[in-house]
């Protein structure tokens, strides 16, 4: 699936030891392979199966998924803020594509 | 077949099918501007989750098409060698357009909805191929052009030129059709708030569209909706942009007149 | 009203409760016969975390009626001080009445600052969520709660 576009919400800034939300939601169908087209044949599964979040390449969170994950995907959670810096956002599909987004917070 | 037989079949219908009681819903309630007098916005119906997934901008997963709309506003296409923003401008340019389609053309001498004039502008000003009925493009260009009127109220002409076309939609609102012989008019008017298996009946306003459904796990439009309801009472759909639902476009937005813009609303 | 119609409007009516299930086969939700069960959740529980659940410590924020098992909005979260010696590790969601029952793993880290998150999950019907936290000194707690899921049957 070409050009998907990942949306990611975070506060651009924040204070030292402030939690801050972050939301994050992707288009995708997470095909379970249980579906059957109009052939009658199944539809082979294809599902985002993994999420992560890295702050200065550290993975400080990530997220497996089965295709009980709703179709475009909806994941927000949390993240105490230290020091300013880059958080990537990374979505894996089956077989392998990955999406990336990547974004800033400045702490004071 | 008189109206009280409808009612009939349609009480058996809810009778037969095992249904959740109780999940009444208070008229009484301030829905503020999800209600004008009597008229009330598909979202006064829907299951608190939902509303709660319409409110944040975030959650609400019809903002991903409006989102593909903006990435395509500024693509350059055609032959003209133009993009909506090359004549357009920034798309606050578009804030109060979605409120009074569809619109006559006199050059057509008939209606046209806002993809269509969508489409017209692709075809005439950027002559470029104009995008299919219910593609990711039409639908993404679509509800970010209604967006940019966020709560604003509809506002449709239904007199002069419009007068014999909303006169037709009327006549189709209230026509009986289908194997169940029922007509919008009695699910929407004469039975709503009430429980249709697991749907709550709304009053079957268009304000919200193009909506993200939870059923479709996506975006579709107001003539997708209306083809999925001609098909429930086991009668033919009519096409997308098709006479018929443009007409029946123009009375059901009448029927919502005063509602807010919604789009992209999410619904059950 | 006639007999014949009152009749067609009962067998329409029929089919389409059982339309209702077969919406489910086809949006490939209920393979037919074949769901998982308490049982089943309990042996991906054991297959995935060492020791045994307690309860306490986790808030789960379900619906009680979902309107639809397409889109069912799921958050928790698991009471912890989420410090470099007393954080949660990890988060198992599970449902005991789909084809299987894992949902979604989170693995956190002290710098999460806060056990908690939300997403939105499928249910095949009516069913109960289970939710199992592994902390970093190798406790384990478990909630579960029911939700029921109505889905569309007549709606277009
Ligand atoms: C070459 C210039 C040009 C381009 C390119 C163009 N348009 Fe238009 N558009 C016009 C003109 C001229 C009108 C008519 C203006 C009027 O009626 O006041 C119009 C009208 C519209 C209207 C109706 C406005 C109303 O008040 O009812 C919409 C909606 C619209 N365009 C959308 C688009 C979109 C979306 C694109 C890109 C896919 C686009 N246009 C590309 C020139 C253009
Ligand atoms: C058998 C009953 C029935 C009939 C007849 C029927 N509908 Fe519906 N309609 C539904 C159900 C059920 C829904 C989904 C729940 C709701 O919003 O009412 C729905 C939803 C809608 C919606 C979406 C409302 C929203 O807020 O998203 C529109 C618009 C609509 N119908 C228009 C029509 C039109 C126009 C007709 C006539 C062609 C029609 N309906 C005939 C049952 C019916």
């Amino acid at each position: 699936m070409a050009n998907i576009k990942p949306r990611v919400r975070i506060p651009r800034k924040a204070k030292a030891g402030e939690v801050v939300e972050i939301k994050s939601l992707i288009e995708h169908k997470m095909e379970t392979g249980q579906r059957k087209g109009k052939d009658g044949k199944k539809i082979p599964r294809k599902i985002i199966n993994r999420f992560e979040c890295k702050f200065e390449g550290d993975l400080v969170f990530a997220s497996d998924w089965h295709p009980a994950i709703s179709a475009n995907p909806y994941l927000a959670f949390h993240m105490r803020a230290e020091k300013t810096g880059e958080f990537e956002f990374k979505w894996i599909e089956d077989g392998g594509a990955e999406y990336v987004k990547k974004a800033k917070m400045t702490v004071s | 077949m008189g109206n009280t037989s409808s009612k009939l079949i349609l009480a058996g219908c809810l009778a037969l099918t095992a249904c959740f009681a109780g999940k009444a819903f208070a008229a009484d309630k301030n829905w503020g501007q999800y209600q004008v007098e009597d008229r009330r916005s598909g979202y006064t119906f829907a299951a608190p989750e939902t509303r709660a997934m319409q409110d944040d901008n975030f959650q609400n997963p019809g903002m991903l098409w409006a989102e593909i709309g903006e990435e395509l506003w500024e693509k350059t296409e055609g032959e003209a060698g133009k993009a909506c923003a090359s004549c357009h401008n920034g798309p606050e340019t578009m804030k109060g357009v979605a409120v009074s389609y569809p619109k006559y053309v006199a050059e057509k001498k008939n209606l046209e909805n806002l993809e269509q004039r969508i489409n017209r502008c692709r075809t005439e000003n950027m002559k470029a191929k104009p995008w299919k009925y219910e593609s990711k493009e039409l639908l993404g260009m679509t509800v970010f052009v209604r967006n940019q009127s966020l709560g604003m109220p509809i506002n449709v002409k239904v007199d002069g030129d419009y007068a014999p076309f909303f006169e037709k939609g009327k006549a189709f609102y209230e026509q009986r059709r289908g194997q169940l012989d029922l007509a919008c008019k009695h699910c929407h008017e004469d039975f709503e708030g009430g429980q249709l298996r697991a749907n709550i009946l709304s009053q079957g306003q268009g304000n919200g569209f193009p909506v993200y459904r939870l059923k479709w796990s996506g975006v579709g439009s107001l003539h997708r909706r209306f083809r999925g309801c001609n098909k429930q009472v086991r009668s033919k759909p009519y096409g997308y942009g098709s006479d018929e639902y443009l007409a029946l476009e123009l009375y059901v937005m009448w029927r919502g007149r005063g509602l807010p813009v919604e789009t992209p609303a999410v619904r059950n | 009203m006639t007999e014949t119609q009152l009749t067609l409007s009962r067998r329409q009516a029929l089919k389409g409760a059982s339309a209702f299930a077969l919406t489910l086969v086809a949006a490939g939700f209920l393979a037919p016969g074949a769901h998982a069960d308490a049982a089943a959740v309990d042996a991906a529980i054991k297959k995935l975390v060492k020791g045994t659940p307690e309860e306490g410590k986790i808030k789960m924020d379900l619906p009680q009626i979902a309107e639809n098992g397409n889109t069912v909005p799921v958050a928790f979260e698991v009471e912890s001080p989420m410090s470099k010696d007393d954080y949660v590790k990890t988060v198992h969601l599970f449902a005991e009445g789909n084809p299987s029952p894992e949902v979604a793993s989170f693995y956190f880290t002290p710098q999460s600052g806060m056990a908690r998150a939300s997403t939105r999950m499928r249910m095949a019907g009516t069913q109960n969520v289970v939710v199992v936290a592994e902390m970093s000194n190798g406790k384990v707690y478990m909630a579960k709660q029911q939700v029921k899921v109505t889905i569309g049957g007549c709606g277009g």
